[in-house]
């Protein structure tokens, strides 16, 4: 899993049924020190997560379809938690 | 999943046979803030996606979930159109 924030939303009309009434956020993976790493991700919630909230990620097609709940949903990226805090001791 | 412009497609006679009648087009990731990230790859389309528009796509096995029974010998597929977007 990987830390990211949340910074936008994404409304999608036209789209594969199994993202039929699942939110779609757009989320930036950060480091420890929240510094962006890598691209902008596009990760379906399953937790009610929110714009600027720092969250757990998967990006994984299995997991990502368990969070989703949805058996064979065509989906990569998923939130499963909402971080509270990050404790590193180095 | 990652955001993306339409930006081509592809026409390919000769193909493996599950990829017959199935849309190929080529696209160009982009970030947040619209800007182009990374190199453009091509994708399959099970959403009707045209030139010009924004879509969002899947990499992985996942994409070709899709056209299931069918397994279609792709790595990323299309699949939604992205009406809007909004960043804080």
């Amino acid at each position: 899993m990987q830390i990211a924030r949340v910074v936008g939303t994404v409304v999608a009309t036209q789209k594969h049924r199994a993202f039929e009434g699942a939110k779609l956020l757009l989320v930036q993976p950060v480091g420890l020190d929240d510094t962006p790493r890598g691209p902008t991700l596009l990760a379906v919630d399953s937790v009610g997560a929110g714009v600027t909230e720092r969250v757990l990620i998967v990006q994984e097609g299995r997991a990502a379809g368990e969070a989703l709940g949805r058996k064979g949903a065509p989906v990569d990226a998923a939130i499963v938690g909402i971080i509270d805090s990050v404790d590193v001791q180095e | 999943m990652q955001m993306a412009r339409v930006i081509g497609d592809v026409v390919a006679t000769r193909k493996d046979e599950a990829l017959a009648g199935i849309t190929l087009l080529v696209i160009q990731p982009i970030g947040a803030d619209g800007a182009n990230v990374g190199r453009t790859l091509v994708a399959v389309d099970s959403v009707g996606a045209g030139v010009g528009e924004t879509v969002f796509f899947v990499r992985g096995k996942e994409a070709s979930f899709p056209f299931h029974p069918t397994e279609v010998p792709t790595d990323a597929g299309i699949v939604g159109i992205v009406d809007h977007w909004d960043v804080e």
